[in-house]
Order: structure tokens, then sequence, then C-alpha cells
């Protein structure tokens, strides 16, 4: 390190990008952009209980598994044994990193009671046991919590302050990364204004209860030289650590698959020009009992027969209601739980705060990756959290899910009012409103497609019934005397039907009458050309008859000729006469004449 | 100094028999120390004369101690004995405190023994 030290916790000057240490924390390296600047302090600034020592070992222990670099923590709070304990059901094994050389740990206990000030210190012990650490391990990360305790404990702060100033200056000069946490103060950010000496980065970590439901937040304050985010994010410490959730819009840069998948309602999938895109939200909302959930179960029921992974997370049943009431309309999703393919988790929403509900969809989906999830009943977790506060987590639910390519469906209950969903409806992909009409002493569901982003979609509504093979969409007739839908429908579809019988009847007559005739004039030809043939034959027999008579009257001239002894006798052309009169006459009888 | 630099100036149990097992933490010469060691050397000269017993220890060359002892800020005056022990932060300026401290002298009938030192 070069050491161009100023004042404060400057640390060696930067280059042009500022060299960054990750936490490991997931969500806060995304937040400042990769981590903690590297070789400088950053100060985490917390009421007690707020999460600050937890953070600081995070970036203990990811420095040491995830970046090798092995640390050092200086804790004033707690003996060394308690720290270890405190941590040991996260997984963090601080006795056998300390045992590998890779951690040590320093904890002093003070007692203001047994110390007696009397003059003029330095704290030159601290600086020699972090140096022999530091060097001893190769540690390239330092966290001291919380350095505060100091002040007040030997009788002139001015010293302390001093000393402290010095600390930072010197701990920049080693090179090491470094937190140091402090007490959340009244009237300056900490209790003892060590922020005038840690200037490089500053996190804010808030607890708040409101409604029985404790939330965490935590805030970049200042991170000199880098770009950040300067929102509150919720965070929550679960099973696995300190998680922060970083909102929606940090990056809204999910990939955008082409590819479509089927809702398992073919209507459906028509309607949205063939499926919902793969990684997309859709959001159902519809008043009770309009058949949010079974559209939901449609979709992890088709994922499944893909062959592929779903999560149907329930904040209104218990899975074994879920799976008969389903079964009760045609869905049988028993065999996916069983080949392991669909999990179905359910949770009060009143159970924990909305964070923790949060770390349960974050810890669920790390731990079965799902290609759909289904969240049946967001509207519910109201009672968990107040307004904004549900849209922010489920915004959050939304973007976990999204970011990770998983396709989303969540219900949720309106109240007949498309307004109450907008703060959600933003964030979702596909928008399908179901609602219940009543007409003629009876209702029905209707399904509109409100948006479908990406997507040519149909405008039409679409009556939506639960059939015992599910769900079912069938068109409604709209005319003069309004929209039809289920027994007027069916009236309707009756007497259509009815009409096209008789059509049918009708034509089916004609055409039985048109054959009669047919066949009659037919019979008339045939008759007809009878009578054709037999003139023809009388015309040719009244021939015949003429050529006979002609050699009969001929044999008859001879004949008489004979008997009177006519001296002449028939000439030739008396002869030729009758060859002609034979071929004319054909078979008619010549032959008699001969 | 060497470590542990234990340098017994007196152990005489002149009169109830107590003595004054006193451990002093330094770093090295630091200005601080060196007053320290003096203003420690002469009280006890003063009021414990053979009474006392005070190791000097150096830091710097063995910082791990530091943590085992507790010690965060030099110089550091550790009364081992007599019980309970007690921790005397800083270069030992104030002597008040340090004698009130030391259980040498009892608070409310000191006042005139300002003028000892």
């Amino acid at each position: 390190m070069d050491g161009t030290v100023t004042t404060g916790l400057t640390g060696p000057a930067a280059g042009p990008a500022l060299a960054k240490a990750p936490t490991g924390i997931p969500g806060l390296d995304q937040i400042t952009e990769g981590g903690l600047p590297r070789g400088r302090v950053s100060l985490v600034v917390g009421s007690a209980g707020a999460g600050k020592t937890l953070l600081g070992l995070q970036f203990l222990v990811a420095g040491i598994r995830q970046y090798g670099e092995p640390g050092v923590l200086v804790t004033f709070e707690e003996p060394a044994d308690k720290v270890a304990d405190d941590v040991r059901s996260l997984g963090f094994d601080l006795e056998g990193l300390q045992r590998d050389c890779l951690l040590a740990v320093l904890a002093f206990r003070v007692d203001p009671a047994e110390i007696i000030a009397t003059g003029a210190f330095d704290l030159e012990p601290l600086f020699l046991l972090l140096d022999e650490a530091i060097t001893r391990l190769g540690a390239g990360r330092v966290v001291m919590d919380t350095i505060e305790v100091l002040f007040g404990m030997f009788g002139d702060d001015s010293i302390v302050r001093a000393e402290l100033n010095r600390l930072a200056n010197w701990l920049g000069e080693r090179g090491v990364t470094s937190i140091v946490t402090g007490e959340r103060g009244g009237k300056s950010l900490t209790r003892h204004g060590i922020e005038e000496y840690v200037t490089d980065c500053v996190i804010v970590l808030d607890h708040r209860v409101h409604d029985d439901i404790s939330t965490r937040r935590l805030r970049v304050v200042k991170y000199r030289g880098s770009a950040h985010g300067t929102n509150e994010f919720p965070f929550l410490i679960s099973a696995r650590g300190f998680v922060v959730l970083p909102i929606t819009s940090i990056d809204l840069d999910y990939a955008a698959p082409r590819e479509r998948i089927s809702t398992g309602v073919d209507r459906l999938d028509h309607m949205l020009g063939g499926g919902v895109f793969r990684g997309s939200a859709v959001l159902v909302s519809g008043t009770g009992g309009t058949g949010k959930t079974s559209l939901g179960a449609h979709l992890v029921d088709a994922a499944c027969a893909r062959g592929e992974r779903a999560l149907l997370i329930s904040y209104e049943e218990s899975p074994p209601q879920i799976l008969r009431d389903m079964r009760s309309i045609g869905i049988d999703l028993q065999p996916w739980v069983d080949s392991g393919l669909l999990r179905i988790w359910a949770a009060r929403p009143s159970t924990f705060g909305l964070e923790a509900h949060l770390a349960v969809v974050a810890q669920l989906i790390e731990e079965q990756p799902p290609s759909v999830a289904v969240l049946d009943g967001v509207t519910g977790l109201a009672r968990g959290g107040t307004g904004p506060e549900v849209t922010a987590t489920v915004a959050r639910k939304f973007d976990l899910l999204k970011s990770k390519g998983i396709t989303v469906l969540a219900t949720a209950l309106d109240h007949g009012d498309e307004t109450s969903m907008v703060s959600i409806s933003s964030m979702v992909d596909t928008w399908l409103l179901l609602r219940n009409i009543e007409t003629n002493g009876e209702r029905n569901r209707l399904l509109f497609v409100l948006k479908s982003r990406g997507t040519a979609h149909s405008n039409q509504v679409r009556e939506f019934v639960l059939t015992d093979r599910g769900v079912d969409l069938v068109d409604v007739y709209v005319g003069t005397a309004g929209m039809l839908t289920g027994s007027a429908r069916l009236a309707q579809e009756t007497a259509e039907r009815d009409a096209r019988i008789r059509r049918d009847d009708d034509r089916d007559r004609r055409r039985r009458e048109l054959h009669g005739t047919i066949t009659e004039h037919q019979a008339h030809l045939v008759a007809l050309q009878d009578q054709l043939d037999a003139e023809r034959a009388e015309v040719d027999r009244l021939d015949a008859r003429e050529s006979e008579q002609d050699a009969e009257a001929k044999g008859d001239r001879r004949a008489m000729a004979a008997r009177r002894w006519t001296d002449t006798v028939p000439n030739e052309a008396d002869r030729d006469a009758d060859a002609k009169a034979v071929n004319a006459g054909g078979a008619s009888g010549d032959g008699v004449s001969r | 100094m060497n470590l542990p630099s234990a340098s017994p100036e007196g152990a005489g149990t002149a009169d109830s028999g107590q003595t004054w097992d006193l451990r002093l933490y330094v770093t090295d010469q630091s200005p601080n120390s060196v007053r320290a060691i003096q203003n420690l050397r002469r009280l006890c000269e003063e009021h414990l004369p053979g009474r006392y017993r005070i190791e000097v220890v150096d830091l710097r060359e063995n910082p791990r101690l530091a943590t085992d002892d507790q010690i965060l800020a030099v110089p550091t005056v550790v009364r081992r004995l007599p019980e309970p022990v007690r921790k005397f932060v800083g270069d030992l300026s104030d002597t008040d405190r340090l004698l009130v401290g030391l259980q040498i002298r009892v608070p409310g009938r000191t006042a005139p023994g300002r003028r000892q030192t």
C-alpha cells in the first residue's frame, strides 16, 4: 500500500475504479455495487440488536470461505466463546476457523467499575494486538465490534477520539478492509460521533416494530467514490445469516425468454397468444370463490406434466386441503407431490413478519429450484403488515422469482375493485381478472385478460367454468339482450342447437323432394325413349310394307303378262327397278319376290 | 525489558503484613510509560515502603498478554493484591485517585495527604 493517508479513514488513494471487498451478504453487495471499499474502514451503525455484529461476522466468514482473506474480530461486547455460540446455528464455526489460523478473535470485556483513570494514556495494546494478528494470519479483513465502549472508560474521551482516528488511519495503511460498528446516537449518527473518522462508507441498520411485526432495514448512508442504492432495504436474519433484499428497480435486467409455457388451460393459452412467457409474473385477482387457486393449480399441474419442478405456496389453505379441493375439480396434484416434482408449502400470513415470509420463499427456491411458482393468496399477507409494505414484499417476491427465471403466478383477493390491485399490477406481466356476475338468480364467473405484456391478447371476456376436468373457458354471448352466461348461455346454446336441427331437417326434406322429382323425370325419360323406339320401329315397318307391295305389284304384272301371253318380256329397265326396290326395302320382303 | 520483567523493589511486610502486588503494563519507552513507572515507584516508596512488589510488562514484546490480562490502554497498573483486582489506566499523574484506588488511603480523611506528593 502506498500509504497516501490524509485524515480520517481514507486509506490509500483509489484508482479510477474503487476496489471493493465483497461482503458475501446476499443483496448488500448488489446495493453497494460490489461490496465495501477495499483497504478502508466502513462504519455500521445500529441500535442494540439491529444485527451489526452479525453483519460483521458474515463479512469475516465470507472473506475466509469465499475470498481467501483471513480475518480478525475484535469484540468489546462479549467473550469469544459467547460470540462463537451465537453464530454456530448459522453454520459459522468460529472455533474451527481459529484453529485453522484463518480467524483471530480478540475479545475484551472491559468493566468500567474496575478501571480507575489516572492520567494520560494511549491504546497502543490494541494496535499491537491487531498488528500481531494481522501479520500472523495474513488477514485482509478486520471487524471491531463495537469500539464505542471505549468512550467514558478511561476518563479522557479526547484521548480515545484521537486514538480512534489514529487507529482508522493505521488500518488504512495496513491495507485491510475493516468494519467498525457503532451505536445509534440521538443527535449524531453514532452515540459518540465516530462517523467523523469513518467517512468512506456508512451503513445504518434499523429495526422497527409495526403492528407487532418487526421489520429490519438497511440503508447505505454514504459511500465515498462509489454509486450505491440509497433506499432503505429490508433485510432479515435468516437461518443462513444476514440477507438483504434489494427492492425492485435496483436491477431490471432479467433475461426475457421468448419461450411460452402453458397455463394448463388450452383456451386461456390461446387468449394469451400461446401461453405465458417463461419467467414472467402473472397476477390472478378476483373476489372470493372465483377460481383463482384453480388457475394456479392448473399452472403447476401443467409444469409437472412437462417434467418441471413446481412450487405452490399457500397463505390460505393447508396442503391436504388444496390437494382435496383440486382433486374435486379433476386436478390431481398428489402424484406430482409423491414424485417430488411439486412442493406445497403453507403458512399463515401472521405466522411471521413479511421479511420472514420473503426469506422462506428465498429458501424454498434455493433448496429446490422450481420452474414455476404459485403464490396463493398474497393479499392475505396484509394481515402480517401494512399496505405499502405488503406491496413491497410481494414486489420483492416477484423480483426474486423472476430474477431466477421462475414463472410466478400470484393470486390476490380483491374486492371487486380493480384499483385495489393497481400497486401490485405494475409489477406483473400478465393480469387476469376473475369476476362473479349475478344474473337470473345465479352467479357465474368471468375471466378477462386485463393486460399481458409482449403479447397480442384477446380482449374478449370468457366465461370461466369449473368442470370435473378442471377449468374450461367458454364463449359468452353478447347480444341485444346483453351478455349471457351460465344457464342463460346454456338456454341460448340449446335454442341455437334446436334451430340448427330444424334447419337440417328442412334441408333433408327438400333434398328428398328433389330426389323424388328427379326419379320421376328419369322414369318419364325412359317411357319417352320407349315410345320413340316404338314409333321408329313403326316407321320401318311401314317402309318395309311399301317395298313388299311394290314387289308384289311387279310379280303380278309378270304373271299377268304370262297369262295374257304378251309378247314382250319385261325389259332391262324393269329388272333394274326391281333391284332398287329390294335395296331400299332392306329385308322387308325382297326375298319373297325372288 | 525482559518478559516477564519482574522487578521486585521491596518485599517487606512492615505493618500489617499485607503486600501490594502490582503489575504495570507499558509499551517500550513511550513518554506515558516512562512517567507511569516513575510515578508508581515514587508513590510506593512513599506510602508502602517495603510492602510492595512491582512487575513491569512490556506489551510490545508479547502483545498477546494484552488479551490474557484484558489490557486495552497503556500505561495500566493492575493491583493483583490486595484483592479485589483493580486497574489504573493512565500515567498515574492523578495521585489522589491512585492512592485511594490502591486503598493506601481512605477517601474521607485523605485531604491533608495531598501535599505529601
